[in-house]
Parts: C-alpha cells; sequence; structure tokens
C-alpha cells in the first residue's frame, strides 16, 4: 500500500531546533538524512517544505476565491515536509514512522488506490 | 434440535459468543475482508437471536451459524466470483485448527482505531454481540455504535490495517491495548448498577474474553493477571448489594457470601503469572485486590502489604487515582492524618472524581470534622450520576 506521511513540526520543536548550536543542528540533520537513506527502498519521492511564513491559501468555498497570506490551518503545529512510502501494510508505516528522529508529529495518510 | 427447550438469555449469549468468533476467523480466512466477514457473522447472529428463542438452540449452533453466514456470503459475493467459488464449496468447520481468533482480537483492538470503536467491534466480532446489544449496554443509540463500526471497517480496509498477531518487538504495546479493552469492558460493567440488570451482562463478555485471551496466550503473565483481577472481583460480586439493590461497602461486606472457591482458584492463576518475575499493573492490581479477598475479617486485611504493592503500581503505571486508592491503604498504616496529608497533594488532579471528596469525608469525619465531612460528602454527591453511589453518600450525609 502507498502512504503518505506529513511531517509535522511544532512551535517547541522549531525553538528547540533554532536554540541547538551549529554542530548539534548538523547532527540532527544528519539522524533525519540517515532515517531517509535506511528506508530508500520504500520511499517513492517527497520533500522538505519551505517555512509556514511562505504559505499562500486560497479559499475558494465563497463567491469569489479569496487569496490571504499563510498555511491553511492556523495554529502551533504545521506540516514541515512530506514522504510517499510504499509498505505492505499500516504496521508496517507504523514501525518505519517510530523511528523517525525528526518533527515530534507525523500523519501517516494512505493514499487511494 | 432441543426442542421444545426455550433457551434463556444467558444461553443464547453463551452459545452465541463460543461461536461467533470461530465463524468470523473462518469467514476471514476464506474471503481475506474484514469487513465482509464481519458482516456475515453479524447477520448470522441476528438470524440465530430471531430463531433460537423460538425453536432452541440446534445441536450444532456451530454449523447452523456457518450455514446462514453462507447462504448469506453467496449472495452478497455474488460479482466476485473468486470468493463465491470457494465459499460455495466449504463445508464446516472450515478450519478447525489452529485458533485463528487471536488475530481477530489484535485487528479489531489495533491502536490505529479510536477506543469506542475497538470496544465495539471486539463485542460484535469476537463476542458476537448484536449492534443492539452493544448500544443497550453503553446507553448509546443504537446508531452511534452502527456508525463507530462502519467507520472502523471501512479504517481497517482504506489504511491498511492488517490482520495478523504482531511482530515480537511489538506484541507488548499491543497487547497492552487488548487488555485494556478488555479492562474497559469489566469496569462498564462492573459499576452498571442492578437497575440495568436487564441488560447485557458485559462482566461476563469481559471474563470470557480474558480467559480466551488467557488460553490463547497462556505465558503471558498479564493476560493471567487481567483474568486473576476480573475473577477476584467477580467472586464478591454477591455481597457488593444487598437485598433493596444498594451499595455495600467493602467493610461492611458479609463475607460468607464470598465465593471461596473461585477466590483461590483466581490466587493460584495469579501465583503462577508472578512466577514468572513480570510484574505488571494487571498483576499488581489483582494481588491487592486478593489481599482483601483472601482476608477473613476486614480486620485481617494485609495493609502493609497492600501500601507496598501500590508503590510498585505507582512506580509502573502512575496516576493520580492509584495515589488516592494508596493513600486509602495509608489511612490503615499510618493513621487519618498521614491519608489527609496525601490527599491534600492531589486535590488539583481529582477535584472532579468522586470517590475523591466521598474519601476526604470519610477521613475528615474520622479527624472530628463532621461538617467539613458532610461539605466534601455533598461535592462528591454532586459528581457522580451511579445511582448506588448517590444513594450512599445520601445516607451518610443524612445520618452522620
Amino acid at each position: 500500500m502507498r502512504y503518505v506521511l506529513l511531517f509535522v513540526d511544532t512551535e517547541q520543536f522549531a525553538n528547540d531546533l533554532q536554540a541547538m548550536g551549529p554542530a548539534e543542528r548538523e547532527r540532527a540533520y544528519q539522524q533525519a538524512g540517515k532515517w531517509f537513506a535506511d528506508h530508500a527502498g520504500k520511499l517513492r519521492g517527497g520533500r522538505k517544505l519551505q517555512a509556514p511564513e511562505t504559505a499562500t491559501t486560497v479559499r475558494l468555498d465563497g463567491g469569489e476565491p479569496v487569496v490571504t497570506d499563510g498555511p491553511f490551518v492556523e495554529g502551533k503545529e504545521v506540516v514541515s515536509g512530506y514522504a510517499e512510502i510504499e509498505v505492505a501494510d499500516l504496521d508496517e508505516a507504523l514501525r518505519m514512522v517510530k523511528t523517525w528522529p525528526g518533527c515530534p508529529v507525523v500523519e501517516i495518510r494512505p493514499l487511494e488506490s | 434440535m432441543r426442542a421444545g427447550t426455550a433457551a434463556s438469555h444467558a444461553e443464547l449469549a453463551r452459545v452465541v459468543r463460543q461461536n461467533a468468533g470461530q465463524l468470523a476467523a473462518s469467514l476471514m480466512w476464506v474471503t481475506g475482508d474484514f469487513a465482509t466477514a464481519e458482516d456475515l457473522v453479524q447477520d448470522a447472529v441476528v438470524a440465530a437471536l430471531q430463531h433460537w428463542p423460538v425453536e432452541g438452540i440446534p445441536e450444532r449452533p456451530d454449523a447452523w451459524l456457518f450455514t446462514v453466514a453462507r447462504r448469506r456470503g453467496l449472495d452478497v459475493l455474488r460479482r466476485e466470483g473468486n470468493y463465491r467459488a470457494k465459499l460455495a464449496q466449504l463445508r464446516w468447520p472450515v478450519q478447525p485448527d489452529p485458533d485463528e481468533r487471536l488475530r481477530l482480537i489484535f485487528t479489531c483492538c489495533h491502536p490505529a482505531l479510536p477506543r469506542q470503536a475497538q470496544i465495539a467491534l471486539t463485542l460484535r466480532v469476537v463476542c458476537g454481540l448484536t449492534t443492539a446489544q452493544i448500544a443497550r449496554a453503553f446507553l448509546v443509540p443504537e446508531t452511534t455504535v452502527a456508525q463507530r463500526i462502519t467507520r472502523a471497517k471501512r479504517k481497517i480496509t482504506d489504511a491498511g490495517i492488517p490482520y495478523r498477531i504482531p511482530a515480537d518487538d511489538e506484541l507488548g504495546a499491543r497487547l497492552t491495548e487488548v487488555l485494556a479493552v478488555i479492562y474497559l469492558l469489566f469496569n462498564e460493567g462492573y459499576l452498571s448498577t442492578a437497575e440495568q440488570a436487564h441488560a447485557r451482562d458485559l462482566v461476563d463478555d469481559a471474563e470470557w474474553l480474558a480467559a480466551l485471551l488467557h488460553q490463547l496466550m497462556p505465558t503471558e503473565p498479564e493476560v493471567a493477571g487481567l483474568l486473576a483481577l476480573i475473577r477476584l472481583h467477580r467472586a464478591r460480586a454477591t455481597a457488593r448489594f444487598d437485598r433493596d439493590g444498594g451499595l455495600v461497602l467493602l467493610q461492611h461486606q458479609d463475607r460468607s457470601q464470598w465465593d471461596q472457591e473461585a477466590i483461590t482458584e483466581a490466587s493460584r492463576l495469579l501465583a503462577r503469572a508472578a512466577r514468572q518475575q513480570h510484574p505488571g499493573p494487571y498483576q499488581l492490581q489483582a494481588a491487592i485486590v486478593a489481599c482483601h479477598a483472601e482476608a477473613e475479617r476486614w480486620e485481617d486485611t494485609d495493609w502493609e502489604q497492600i501500601v507496598l504493592l501500590y508503590d510498585m503500581l505507582l512506580h509502573l503505571a502512575p496516576s493520580p487515582v492509584t495515589r488516592l486508592h494508596r493513600a486509602i491503604a495509608l489511612r490503615y498504616t499510618a493513621g487519618p492524618g498521614a491519608a489527609m496529608a496525601e490527599l491534600d497533594a492531589l486535590g488539583g488532579a481529582l477535584d472532579r472524581y468522586h470517590l475523591y471528596h466521598a474519601t476526604r469525608a470519610e477521613l475528615l469525619r474520622e479527624l472530628g470534622h463532621p461538617d467539613r465531612a458532610r461539605a466534601a460528602d455533598r461535592r462528591a454527591l454532586g459528581l457522580t450520576a451511579n445511582p448506588a453511589e448517590q444513594a450512599v453518600l445520601q445516607q451518610r450525609i443524612t445520618w452522620t
């Protein structure tokens, strides 16, 4: 089955990352990089997103499309990246995600077949 | 057929429960589709509950249920030639060995499903309850239960929740999930009062599930611990209510009404589990209950041992409610003053918990503050919806 992993940052996580020294931050990035390398066989693409400040949201449910600055939900948790994976079932996806060393929240969403 | 023998509710429940899960596992094996298997079992159970009370329980209830499910399956799977052909050739028993119900249980209690859905699914698929029976037991509308089940089944299919026993490295966490479902069921049934006597006895289902799990996983000490816990409570159940349905507190219970044989049996089960030296929350809770159950009189209660067990329990699973229970035991080893000091530290976390205030009331009374005790009892009264508990509190406010 194919799933998309939505990586979610929290304010706390962003602050923690900010507070790190360059060496420590580099180590954090390396751990995330290693996780991607370890699971390369199951990964089918994905990217890190730019910061939520760069997001633009368009709402089409009114009469005219309304364009606003920022992500679609204002909150302390923002999507910061995604990865598409191909695994046998949800348990395999869960097993993979439980070892993720980066941001503190990951949503697993199955793709429509 | 045992013609003419009108089957009692309890007997119907027992026979359905004995067979529903087996049937679900077999149909799952044939169709590979959880939602379809589940639907077919439910149809067969509903048909059984229409026919059996009138016609009597058939000699081979398993074959009867299977025949109904198969007939319905051939109808439902009309468009899926593959399954249909397979199903048409089947003779019961489909797959007598090994017992596949463990996979069923783990799928129903998958952590990706919400707790209420885990409970409803387990009751329907493993125990063979109908949606209407579940709704009555939990006092919620039938449509709510039906919706929970539909959503859960859709999620199992769409999100790729597997039908299997978890791998060794995840078994511990997954088993905790299953035990939590059974424990909740037990609590739900145990706390409901005599007034709901007409409703399905969830305690019965909980004990049966725990026993089944213990049979399927005999070396898991926490499974044995939960089963012992349930049996130790049930062995003393008749003494919990007086003739008018009023709640009788442990201290005042007539211990001659306790089922000594069942207590001994459950204690033995617990001792066997403890020998594995993997203590867990259920074994410890059962050990605490065993301390009470084995005391011949209230005065004989081994409070030192109980406090010790609570310390271990708090170490494994810290919770304010467990601290409250420890404080109650502490009252008998260190006095009401020490217990009160513990309670004062818990006020923030348990301010909305009726037993916190009821316990405070008892201690305040003992410490010579009857007015404050009544106020605490009144606070407790406002926080519980359980009629039996309300009656006890009301009595205390009036008479002490």
